[in-house]
């Protein structure tokens, strides 16, 4: 195992180079231009777009502002937004703290609600519980974020005047007020992710759950006379978790990117609309660190899961 | 015959008393004879086949039977509520929804499910490759999934859809054309957990006993995975499917929010949603029944899914 | 409209018998822009009216937070660097301009003392010099004193093309003097009525020199101050975070008495303008709501709900939603270029054509069913006198009548239901912006076209993608490549001498020019070009105006053009929140002067 691990660690850093570079080029291609709204205005007279274009080197060919890139990028220089003028790491640390409280609450609530609810809907199948759960769970995937988004505003900021629906980074209260303030205005974004997660991730569970439930070893425990709770904790979750892991392992990443839709109903200032915004404003630096930090991620976390699959599943043998 | 104390009933129809009808001499049939008659004791997955194909025949025959115009405009019956004039109501310009929901319902329904197959499919494939080999394939194909996780997706679209629109659109048709770009790039987005999660199912299966039976026996390494390995790694595939007709009738809704799908006066179920949203506590009946009609689809499928799923398990009893 | 009916219309305002408001909305209607039309007016000497605003506070502060919803954040606080109204916006709560465009399209003195005018010797006779008078007494936020030093740094600033200023357009070809300590004299190449340009309105905030004098040129983008705002205004900088919110705090010293009454202000950004006008009219969660481009049937029902804490208010501005016809075929290429100026379009160059698609658009539908109170059919309100109705701008809609024109012109039905003649059908790719109005009223025009035998395809592009100048991407709407574009043309300087190249021959938009040149319609017309290049060398306001008004006749019959509604700006305003907006400037030119009623 040490020494497959040591060798996927290796092999990381080859990889995340190739998918920099992947990413760079899709970037160079792609149709858009970052100072279009410039040359677009009467106003301004071509050569200001010109002076720009030639300042951020964006004259230059793909492979030589890929070396640019990279060396600036080892440097520790994340680069400089075309649209904000400010560094990119400080935009992004800017937006960091916010994305990780809520979509990172998001996925916490969707895992607290898919893991007890999947098996125990799988081990009662087709019992009242799990149709119901099952039901929920179907209604929650089928309808997008930005409808449920909407409908949690009508009812509960509008209808109800419970909530507020405009996410603020900066709330003036102080202490346990402070608290209860941000509960009230993340309560919304969170529930809407996490619910549309946890709807997808309890019928995984559920699904894997049911694959386990029915083999030997499980009818061996129970006949060996575990109380029912041992059974479930001990024999069927544990083996059931490899598909739950990958799908862990999937979503991680996306903690960091943030969820696009989400972001724009509730006006959440996460890493998401920074991309979204970047991506429709062609600013590519910005587009850049936000898509290499991911790749790291992903490539880190699906790592993780391989490693997990070896812990959980002792059969698996890496060669 | 005996059934395994504590194994868990396939269904919820099945019985004592089914089971002890099938104490018979038990009768020869192929695998897939064998897999339909188990698919067709599981009611819920008959009632979800029934329910897919109603909605296929409706929203294929539909038109004919209801030949009303989906672009007429008449501002005089905006946001109506259902009536007989308009079963189902009218949008903010006074179109009919029923007309528009059957027109859009065919695009919807064909890029969910061709959408979604795209994505099973390239997924299993990988998956299974990956799952299979050892070293450097099984490291390089998950480089690639990798790869593709990473990737921003709407940088790539925009990419794909400037590079290969008109091409398609000169070979095939712009419907077509369009139709077929966007299967590919909804599904080419959607591949990537599904290979991780086969791989893992086959990372899992491939050391269990029953497959070193079988590799005893002298089964090929290709009769292995088909016939062995694949039909139990298909649980978590077929609820990824169902999850992927979904976010594919959505994620067409806001391909087309981007310019990029179908034109915008084309009325697919994610697109009458889309539209609505604004209109939630004036017109509800707008999102309602495309709503409804999405969840109605998601449904379906998933139960065809589960009975899919049932038949083919060979722990199966009944 | 001629020369002679101007005058007598400029005569008619000056008894009284005219308001300024409906004589500035009928130039704009006419395709001049709102200070041009201030100009005519100063010109036949119609007093300026006296401020209608009310100022009622008695003292400075006390006012609370005022929080701002903008559905577009913006991303630089820097005015030389502002892409768009967004960012103009945000740097406008902390920098102040000599002065400010009120509703009237009357200049009002900020940081100068007076307005220059002839009169008082400011604008010298033969218009090329203006003389402003600086406020005495102004400090900046970090207490240093506001001179003429600072003006006439910040035309060096801007001018230089190094810096890379947008706002290079107004200070590029003039040249700035200091008289003294609070005098500044600009000096134009040539006469220029319209001088109001530099350092007025959006394009003329003022930043202080001592903190960007090390930063001109090329080091620009380095400068602290960038981020950290000092300016003038009546809030000082406290955060700002890029894309998402910008806050100030009460400044103590601001050189205005009793102002401003707020304590804080928030400007937050991102999200959509239907929950923008929720998050005022319904929930109150916010103040203000910045261009509320929504169905008015939505805004409407908020407004109507009795518990509503907010309402809608709709304001003259400059803008019209066009619909361009290509003059040239976008499906033909040659020498590797599509819309290229050597071929003509098949279909629009029989004049019938484009007559009867102007015949097919049905303005009163659109205004009625989508824009509400925010669009307002162009050609309707020259009703009144009735002799100044120009049946050059008199608009209808009449499917019988465009199905004649087609018949008389030879287009035939054909066995599908769509004309045809010489073998050439009657179909057209209509392309416009994403954005629910619009798509909602090409769903109208095309119902309409089929109606008289013509096919519409419709496409809409993302609005990032449209409005971009991108040379690779084919869907821009410089490039044209399809038969007919809608979008909103909007008058972003006050001279409507810039406005109008846009129909001149020689600014066509080529390969060569990179689709960069003004022309996009690619239209082509003698007459046209003899008007322009008359109108250029011309002193006399009046007989300018007089040109560009046939210019924009001979446009409108083409037809190049055609004019669809004209848009006043929406904003989403809480029921005790006054303010003073004006639709030629930007909505917080007049920040200070904001008050909450209790």
């Amino acid at each position: 195992m040490t020494s497959y691990l040591l060798r996927r660690l290796m092999i990381a850093l080859p990889s995340l180079l190739g998918i920099s570079l992947v990413l760079f080029t899709v970037l160079a291609l792609a149709p858009g231009d970052p100072f279009g709204d410039l040359a677009s205005n009467p106003n301004v007279p071509p050569e200001v777009a010109a002076a720009l274009r030639a300042k951020f080197g964006l004259d230059d060919p793909v492979w030589l502002r890929y070396l640019h890139w990279l060396l600036a990028m080892l440097h520790g220089d994340w680069g400089f937004s075309f649209v904000s003028r400010v560094d990119v790491d400080r935009l992004i640390l800017q937006r960091l703290p916010v994305t990780l409280l809520v979509i990172g609450a998001s996925q916490v609530v969707a895992l607290l609600i898919a893991l007890p609810v999947g098996v125990f809907a799988a081990t009662r199948p087709y019992s009242l519980f799990d149709q119901v759960a099952n039901t929920l769970a179907f209604i929650g995937f089928s309808l997008p974020t930005f409808f449920t988004g909407i409908l949690f505003i009508l009812f509960f900021s509008i209808y109800l005047h419970w909530l507020p629906f405009v996410f603020k980074t900066d709330l003036s209260a102080t202490g346990w007020r402070w608290y209860w303030e941000e509960f009230r205005q993340a309560a919304m974004p969170v529930a809407v992710l996490g619910l549309f997660q946890g709807a997808a991730w309890t019928r995984f569970v559920r699904s894997a759950v049911l694959d386990v439930v029915r083999l030997d070893y499980v009818t061996t425990a129970r006949a060996k006379g575990l109380a029912e709770p041992v059974v479930v904790t001990k024999h069927i979750v544990r083996n059931a978790l490899i598909p739950v892991v990958t799908l862990v392992a999937l979503q991680m990443p996306a903690v960091f990117g943030g969820a696009i839709i989400t972001e724009q109903i509730f006006r959440v200032p996460g890493i998401g609309s920074l991309l979204i915004s970047s991506i429709l404003a062609n600013d590519t630096p910005v587009i850049m660190a936000v898509t290499f930090v991911f790749a790291c991620l992903v490539i880190l976390f699906n790592l993780a899961a391989d490693v997990l699959y070896g812990w959980l599943d002792p059969r698996i043998a890496y060669r | 015959m005996c059934f395994m104390a504590g194994s868990t009933l396939a269904s919820p129809t099945a019985s004592a008393a089914a089971l002890a009808g099938a104490a018979a001499p038990p009768r020869h049939l192929s695998p897939g004879g064998e897999a339909w008659r188990r698919f067709r004791r599981h009611r819920l997955a008959v009632a979800g086949a029934a329910i897919l194909l109603l909605l296929i025949l409706v929203v294929a025959l539909g038109p004919l039977v209801w030949p009303v115009p989906i672009n007429d405009i008449d501002f005089a019956a905006q946001l109506a509520g259902p009536s007989w004039a308009h079963p189902l109501g009218t949008d903010d310009l006074g179109q009919d929804l029923l007309a528009r929901m059957l027109y859009g319902g065919r695009i919807s329904l064909a890029v969910g499910l061709m959408a979604m197959l795209v994505a099973v499919i390239a997924g299993t494939i990988i998956g299974a490759v990956a799952g299979m080999s050892r070293g450097s394939i099984d490291m390089a194909l998950m480089w690639l999934t990798d790869l593709f996780l990473s990737l921003p997706a709407l940088p790539l679209l925009l990419l794909l859809i400037y590079l290969f629109r008109d091409p398609l659109k000169h070979a095939v048709g712009p419907q077509l054309g369009v139709f077929l770009l966007i299967v590919v790039v909804i599904g080419g987005f959607r591949w990537m957990p599904v290979a991780r999660l086969v791989r893992a199912q086959f990372l899992s299966l491939r050391e269990k006993e029953f497959v070193e039976a079988a590799r005893a026996l002298g089964a090929t390494r290709w009769r292995l995975v088909v016939r062995h390995i694949l039909p139990n790694s298909l649980g978590p595939v077929i609820v990824a499917a169902t999850i992927d007709v979904a976010a594919a009738i959505i994620a067409e809704a806001t391909l087309s929010f981007l310019g990029l799908g179908f034109p915008p006066d084309i009325p697919t179920w994610g697109r009458i949603l889309f539209d609505a949203k604004d209109y939630l506590d004036i017109a509800p009946h707008w999102a309602l029944f495309a709503g409804a009609a999405i969840f109605l689809t998601v449904l379906s499928i998933n139960y065809v899914g589960d009975g899919l799923r049932d038949a083919l398990d060979p722990r199966k009893v009944i | 409209m001629n020369e002679h009916q101007l005058r007598e219309l400029l005569a008619a305002v000056k008894a009284g018998r005219v308001t300024r408001r409906a004589f500035v909305r009928r130039m704009v209607g006419l395709g001049l822009t709102a200070p041009f039309a201030g100009v005519l007016l100063s010109h036949a000497g119609v007093a300026a009216e006296p401020a209608a605003f009310q100022y009622k506070p008695k003292k400075a502060g006390g006012g609370g937070g005022l929080k701002l919803l903008y559905w577009q954040a913006p991303t630089l606080l820097n005015p030389h660097f502002a892409v768009g109204t967004k960012d103009q916006e945000g740097s406008r709560i902390f920098y102040e301009p000599l002065a400010g465009w009120n509703a009237d399209a009357t200049l009002e003195p900020v940081l100068a003392a007076e307005i220059p005018d002839i009169e008082n010797g400011g604008v010298s006779k033969d218009g090329t010099t203006v003389t402003w008078k600086l406020k005495q007494g102004v400090k900046w936020h970090d207490g240093r004193p506001f001179t003429a030093d600072d003006v006439v740094f910040n035309w060096e600033y801007a001018a230089d093309p190094a810096t890379a200023a947008t706002t290079i357009g107004s200070y590029q070809d003039i040249k700035v003097e200091k008289v003294d300590d609070f005098t500044v004299r600009v000096h134009f190449k040539q006469p220029t009525p319209l001088w109001a340009d530099p350092f007025v309105g959006t394009a003329g905030m003022i930043i202080p020199k001592h903190l960007f004098e090390a930063y001109k040129g090329a080091k620009s983008r380095d400068a602290q101050t960038n981020l950290k705002p000092v300016g003038t205004g009546p809030y000082r900088f406290t955060e700002f975070n890029p894309g998402d919110l910008v806050r100030g705090k009460r400044n103590p010293d601001y050189h205005l008495p009793n102002r401003p009454f707020f304590d804080t202000v928030e400007m937050k950004g991102g999200g959509d303008a239907v929950s923008a006008a929720r998050a005022v009219i319904q929930t109150g969660e916010y103040d203000y709501a910045w261009n509320l481009q929504v169905e008015d049937e939505i805004l409407q029902r908020f407004e109507k709900d009795p518990s509503a804490k907010g309402r809608v208010e709709i304001y003259e501005s400059g803008n019209i939603e066009q619909i361009l016809l290509n003059s040239t075929d976008p499906w033909t290429e040659v020498d590797g270029e599509r819309s290229s100026i050597k071929t003509k379009h098949p279909l629009l160059s029989d004049p019938a054509v484009g007559h009867a698609l102007a015949l097919l658009v049905d303005r009163a539908a659109v205004q009625k069913y989508i824009y509400g109170r925010t669009g307002i059919a162009t050609g309707n309100f020259i009703n009144n006198p009735p002799k100044f109705v120009s049946k050059n701008t008199h608009w209808e809609f009449s499917v019988d009548k465009a199905n004649e024109v087609l018949e008389q012109a030879g287009w035939k039905r054909g066995a599908d239901g769509i004309r045809a003649k010489d073998g050439k059908r009657l179909k057209f790719v209509f392309q416009t912006s994403i954005n629910g109005p619009r798509q909602k009223n090409q769903a109208i025009v095309k119902q309409a076209c089929q109606k008289a035998g013509i096919e519409m395809e419709l496409k809409s592009v993302t609005a990032s993608v449209y409005f971009s100048s991108d040379v690779a991407n084919p869907d821009t709407y410089t490039k044209f490549y399809c038969d007919i574009q809608m979008y909103t043309t909007t008058m972003t300087t006050p001279d409507p001498g810039r406005f109008m190249r846009q129909f001149l021959s020689s600014e066509v938009a080529t390969k060569a020019n990179k689709w960069q040149g003004r022309n996009i319609a690619r239209w082509r017309n003698a007459d046209f070009d003899a008007a322009f290049n008359a109108a250029d060398g011309e002193l006399d306001p009046v007989k300018r105006a007089a040109l560009f008004i046939k210019m924009n006749d001979l446009v409108v019959n083409g037809p190049a053009v055609i004019p669809d509604v004209y848009r006043p700006r929406v904003s989403g305003i809480s029921r005790q929140l006054k303010t003073n907006l004006s639709g030629w400037d930007n909505d917080v030119w007049d920040l200070r002067n904001w008050y909450r009623e209790t």
